[in-house]
């Protein structure tokens, strides 16, 4: 045993003499042990999910009514079939519509409140900041009949997803407040420089503003992308008369109902729905991460 | 003469702030401040979406308190999800957020593989966790029973379905763990040196020096959950439609709530309420009630002495 020990104690390995080295060098090893079994039986629980709807969604389409776990035949053109679904094609385009417009719009359309908010100084700032935090903390649930009637009624827009994309253009208040916690960690030095040499605040926020907020922005990019992404209730209030306006994961329930017992089919699409989100994780991990941690007490 | 250029410089300014602010006083005032008035309005309104709307003084009100079958399901159902949902989400990441601190081999990869579940599409993530616990052929149950546990029938349940939307949640844990994480490694290490050699015990260093110092995120984390466990819509619905075999889409109704109104929450007697029995004067009663309760927690989250966030700077 003692020939594994050098890894975790390192800092006593060097003199590894007395009775009490040898007891603290066992006891850090035992920590060791103890932390990363714990942490492997957690990796299992978070890992093992993604395992088994892999692992079906490989099956033929008799195995999933059995208890197996492995795939007796390994069944890759599951997922052709899933594309070849009728609407499954349209059910991507239509998010990524939603999803990359309504990310450009809300960007564009959130930076210069967010700039108002964290450097300028006007009357009702602090009321307009508990607005935002409202609106962030307001579920859309509650707004849903008005806003229903405003966008089917008034404007004869349900059956599509312009009643969800189109008031990203107005800012919205969770970006709005993420960037502006992001742009409060600015020093107003660089402000005051720019001002002093005589530019506009449009300037200042462009030029100036905009190349230090970069990963602010792009992790409320991601959020706002993530957000659409997964929208259910959105998809469910404007576009559920009309399927050539659905998205995946408001699709994604429907296949379900066309495919009742095949599982194996349902999976792979369900893989198919998490794939994107987990891709773009991984290349911009870092301002995800983040973005995460400003919604925190920061600030 | 000062005074002129003083006032139209401060008018200069005024401008600049409301052109810099327009998006969201448009935003605001359309997408926010309209609708919240007019769901007001419709609570005293009888009114079915056809027929112009009726004044009917309190009949909205009294009916969803007095008669609307599901409106107290539906708040026994938060109060079970803030007691017990809320409670493993914050102890859980709370527990897997000082994991991480403590790893010192693949952090990196165990932090990816934590993080994960959290960035599942809900509807997606809904789907996987009613395959996982499908009473039938499900993987979960194949493996309790494999090892002689009867197992239980998860969504399909009453007594079970929250519980397994409880298992969804903690799956995806990972946003606070992240939290935890960040405020864990704030700890000011000194006191933990200082700790040591007065030979406090790692349950003593938690309880007087970690626990301290993060309470903050930790009651930020609470506050928080209790306004996600309100607000509660895709997964049980999903799970409910899912495991009951109705699947909606543009053709079957499905009655929120399955197995046996064990899923309702508030925000799903909203959508019931209005958009399937159409009666938009119950829905906006739900509504306002649902409003103010997430307006008193989020308060809260505001308060200017020790406020959880800092409106101010």
């Amino acid at each position: 045993m003692t020939t594994t020990l050098d890894k975790p104690s390192k800092p006593t390995a060097k003199a590894p003499r007395t009775a009490a080295h040898r007891t603290a060098r066992r006891k850090a090893l035992l920590h060791w042990i103890a932390v990363h079994s714990l942490g492997v039986a957690a990796a299992l629980f978070f890992v093992l999910p993604f395992v088994f709807i892999f692992l079906t969604s490989l099956m033929g389409g008799q195995q999933t009514l059995t208890r197996d776990l492995i795939p007796t035949t390994w069944e890759w053109g599951n997922y052709a079939k899933v594309f070849d679904t009728p609407g499954f094609l349209t059910w991507w385009k239509n998010t990524l519509l939603y999803a990359g417009l309504g990310t450009v719009l809300t960007v564009v359309s959130s930076i210069p409140v967010a700039y108002a908010l964290a450097k300028f100084r006007f009357r009702g700032q602090r009321l307009a900041m508990m607005l935002v935090i409202s609106m962030m903390m307001l579920p859309p649930q509650v707004i849903i009949i008005p806003m229903y009637l405003f966008w089917a009624k008034e404007l004869d827009l349900a059956g599509s997803l312009w009643p969800l994309i189109i008031p990203m253009a107005f800012g919205d208040a969770f970006a709005i407040f993420l960037l502006r916690q992001f742009l409060l960690t600015i020093p107003g030095e660089y402000l005051d420089s720019a001002r002093v040499d005589g530019c506009g605040e449009l300037r200042i926020l462009l030029r100036v503003v905009l190349p230090m907020a970069k990963p602010g922005i792009a992790a409320v990019a991601l959020f706002q992308f993530f957000f659409a992404w997964n929208d259910y209730f959105g998809p469910q209030i404007y576009a559920s008369e009309n399927p050539a306006a659905w998205t995946l994961s408001y699709g994604l329930e429907s296949f379900k109902g066309a495919h009742h017992t095949d599982w194996n089919l349902t999976m792979a699409a369900t893989i198919l729905v998490m794939a994107p989100v987990i891709l773009v994780f991984f290349f911009a991990q870092k301002a995800f991460v983040e973005g995460v941690t400003l919604t925190g007490v920061k600030g | 003469m000062t005074t002129y250029t003083l006032r139209s410089k401060r008018r200069r300014a005024a401008l600049r702030t409301a052109a810099f602010l327009s998006p969201w006083l448009i935003g605001f005032s359309v997408f926010f401040a309209y609708p919240l008035i007019s769901t007001v309005y419709f609570s005293f309104m009888k009114y079915d979406g056809i027929r112009p709307p009726v004044f009917d003084g309190l009949d909205n009100w009294t009916y969803v308190f007095n008669d609307y079958p599901m409106f107290w399901p539906a708040v026994r159902n938060t109060l079970w999800l803030v007691l017990v949902m809320v409670t493993c989400r914050v102890a859980f990441g709370l527990g897997v957020g000082l994991l991480i601190t403590k790893i010192k081999t693949g952090a990196g990869v165990f932090r990816t593989l934590f993080y994960l579940p959290y960035l599942a599409p809900p509807v997606a993530a809904t789907l996987a966790f009613v395959f996982l616990l499908n009473p039938g052929t499900g993987p979960v149950n194949s493996i309790l029973e494999s090892v002689g546990i009867s197992a239980p029938g998860w969504f399909t349940d009453p007594t079970w379905s929250k519980p397994a939307l409880t298992a969804l949640a903690v799956w995806g844990v990972g946003d606070l763990m992240v939290i935890f994480m960040a405020a864990l490694l704030d700890v000011p290490k000194e006191q933990y040196e200082a700790s040591k050699l007065d030979g406090a015990s790692s349950w003593q260093q938690f309880r007087f020096i970690t626990l301290p110092n993060i309470s903050p995120i930790v009651l930020f984390a609470v506050v928080t959950g209790v306004i996600q466990a309100m607000q509660y819509y895709t997964q049980p619905l999903v799970a409910g439609k899912v495991a009951s075999g109705v699947i909606g889409g543009s053709g079957q109704q499905f009655e929120p709530g399955y197995p046996e109104k064990s899923t309702l929450t508030l925000p799903q007697i909203i959508y019931n309420a209005g958009f399937q029995r159409f009666d938009y004067g119950a829905a906006a009663v739900i509504a306002v009630v649902l409003f103010a309760l997430s307006m008193v927690f989020t308060a809260f989250l505001m308060r200017s002495r020790g406020g959880l966030i800092r409106v101010g700077d």
